[in-house]
């Protein structure tokens, strides 16, 4: 079994080349922009107050760092969900649970307003309905015991739509103010990233995150499917409670904090797949990692592309997972035709 | 080591299990036989615990089977599903290390249960694709995969469903004698098996199952009957034993009559 043991170390060989890779990507996205400061300019900006100080610590930091906690959480939460449906093509903004948290943030802005539970209100309000279009997902697309691909799309279209309406109908109720932070959800991005939110998304983030880097084990002997896992021992009702809840928990978070942002959900997981299989103890955290690189990137693409203009991060990651996606399903088409 | 005392399983009005009385000991190789849909799959997910039973119960090693907890089960019964799909570029290494999942208690797995997965895989001669991603795998080779997995998890009561599908006549036969084997052992082994000359070559124990009824109970020889084959598949038999003991079971051509004294005649 020696083959297994360089297995495992080129898995954590890939975790802490990407380990070493995101304080990189910070410093470096934190640096570039309007403003720039560049790499070896960092420590004399931070210890001596030079120019860019506060540039850097109000305006860049919150900013990559959020785009960091989100990237990481929507990459595992659609790790999760890819595990957990055992279908490559399940990703939280695809099946509408991003939208079913968007819809619960707008349903909170406009009809209830900030007056409950101050700053968590709206990420309380993301988490129930990403949690109630998760079950529904779930619910819908599971056809005697398995998870087929068709009807688990099918099913995301649906409660996109659904969700879309809903959303539309609260821009239409918004008044001025509620229309702008609406807005916001709607475009997804990281141009309000104040240290405050950061503080809120962190720990919701968290816990998020321990809750799904608990089920490893568990989503590896998912794979072999639902009965299978039970036949090794797993509660599977447990497993998938706590999939919902850790998936609405970070999706909700980071729809809060960000906007609906598609597609790293399902491009990371794969990308990491590719590197080093599909263990998932390796998988999540690798995700987890790979997710705050590509968001960090694209966010840092997406503000200097056009100075001084920032284009919407959701374009550039739907702009990269689009074919990714398209690749994907012609991969699937071609196993389904000559498998 | 298994009790089953007037089972019966129904999905709304329909039974698709009823009236099983069984008692598997240590030590002992059954097969379950019946047409498609005759509630063998059913009958094992029962055992297994999967399902609970509609009426009657059902004791695994003295206790009743819903009391223990799936991992409690996992560590005492394996199973053998019929139907797979792995969607993730597992190794088929990676999968036969699953089977010692409920043996680790959120442990890594130690060179010990690596050397186990590896002997699993030797038993059934899977260990020349250990490396291969089991989604690449042939039907048979995946067969052998699941097996070893199946192993690897060690428990007493092996439930197989359908453990030859897919494999060619060597590999069925050597998978029905490591299950024979398993047996001698001391362990017990229930497997749902298509095959009618397989069955009574290999199997201890014949249940013969038809629309979730039982139709005979005993060894091979007294159940491979041409009556109560004819009774459980709807068509004629011809039942022959060769000079060297074993049963050859041939369906027929439906209205077409066997020959009266063909048994007999090749018995001598």
């Amino acid at each position: 079994m020696c083959n297994d043991r360089s297995t495992v170390q080129n898995r954590a060989r890939i975790l802490y080349i990407l380990a070493s890779l995101l304080p990189i990507s910070l410093c470096v996205a934190a640096g570039v922009g309007a403003y720039q400061i560049l790499p070896w300019r960092i420590p004399p900006v931070l210890f001596f107050r030079e120019d860019g100080f506060e540039v850097f610590i109000y305006v860049r930091f919150p900013r990559v760092i959020l785009s960091a906690i989100v990237g990481s959480v929507l990459a595992i939460s659609g790790a999760t969900l890819q595990g957990i449906f055992r279908n490559p093509l399940a990703d939280p903004g695809l099946i509408g649970v991003t939208a079913g948290a968007g819809l619960g943030a707008a349903v909170w802005i406009v009809l209830i307003g900030s007056g409950f539970f101050g700053i968590w209100g709206v990420p309380i309000a993301a988490f129930t309905g990403g949690v109630i279009v998760t079950i529904a997902v779930w619910k819908i697309a599971q056809t005697h015991g398995q998870v087929l691909t068709v009807t688990l799309l099918l099913a995301g279209i649906a409660l996109n739509s659904f969700a879309g309406a809903g959303i539309g109908l609260m821009t239409f109720l918004a008044d001025e103010e509620q229309l702008r932070s609406l807005t916001f959800w709607l475009l997804g991005g990281f141009g309000g990233a104040t240290w405050r939110l950061v503080a809120v998304t962190l720990p919701v983030a968290i816990v998020g995150g321990i809750v799904l880097f608990r089920l490893a084990r568990a989503l590896n002997a998912m794979s072999l499917g639902e009965s299978e896992a039970y036949h090794l021992g797993i509660s599977t009702e447990s497993l998938k409670r706590w999939a919902v809840f850790g998936v609405a928990l970070t999706v909700g978070a980071a729809v809060s904090a960000a906007g609906g942002i598609g597609f790293v959900g399902l491009v990371v997981p794969h990308l990491i797949r590719l590197m080093g299989g599909a263990d998932h103890r390796y998988v999540l955290p690798g995700s987890a990692l790979g997710g705050a690189i590509l968001l960090v990137l694209a966010d840092l693409f997406a503000r200097t592309v056009a100075i001084p203009a920032e284009l919407p991060v959701g374009v550039i990651t739907a702009l990269l997972g689009g074919p990714f996606f398209l690749w994907l399903l012609m991969k699937f088409k071609k196993e389904v035709v000559y498998g | 080591m298994v009790e089953l005392v007037a089972v019966g399983y129904r999905i709304g009005d329909k039974w698709i299990v009823r009236d099983i009385d069984l008692k598997i000991e240590a030590g002992q190789f059954w097969i379950f036989v019946g047409p498609n849909g005759a509630g063998k799959t059913t009958l094992l997910r029962l055992i297994s615990g999967e399902l609970s039973p509609t009426t009657g119960r059902i004791r695994l090693f003295g206790e009743s089977v819903s009391k223990y907890s799936p991992q409690e089960l996992a560590r005492q019964r394996a199973y053998l599903q019929q139907k797979r799909d792995v969607n993730f570029p597992f190794r088929a290494s990676e999968i036969v290390l699953l089977g010692r999942h409920p043996h680790l208690n959120g442990a890594k797995e130690s060179p010990a249960d690596l050397a186990i997965a590896q002997e699993a895989m030797e038993q059934v001669q899977a260990e020349m694709f250990a490396e291969r991603l089991y989604p690449t795998l042939s039907g048979g080779e995946a067969s052998r995969v699941d097996l070893a997995r199946v192993l690897a998890q060690e428990p007493e009561l092996f439930l197989l469903d359908e453990p030859t599908n897919h494999l060619d006549p060597r590999h069925q036969v050597q998978i029905l004698r490591l299950c024979r084997s398993i047996a001698q052992s001391g362990k017990s082994v229930i497997a749902a098996v298509h095959d009618l000359n397989l069955a009574s070559m290999y199997a201890e124990h014949v249940l013969m199952l038809r629309q979730g009824i039982p139709i005979a109970v005993g060894p091979p020889a007294l159940v491979l009957t041409p009556q109560q084959l004819e009774t459980t598949y709807d068509v004629p038999f011809e039942v022959k034993r060769l000079s060297s003991g074993r049963l050859v079971v041939l369906p027929l051509p439906p209205g077409s009559k066997p020959k009266t004294g063909a048994l007999k005649s090749v018995s001598n």
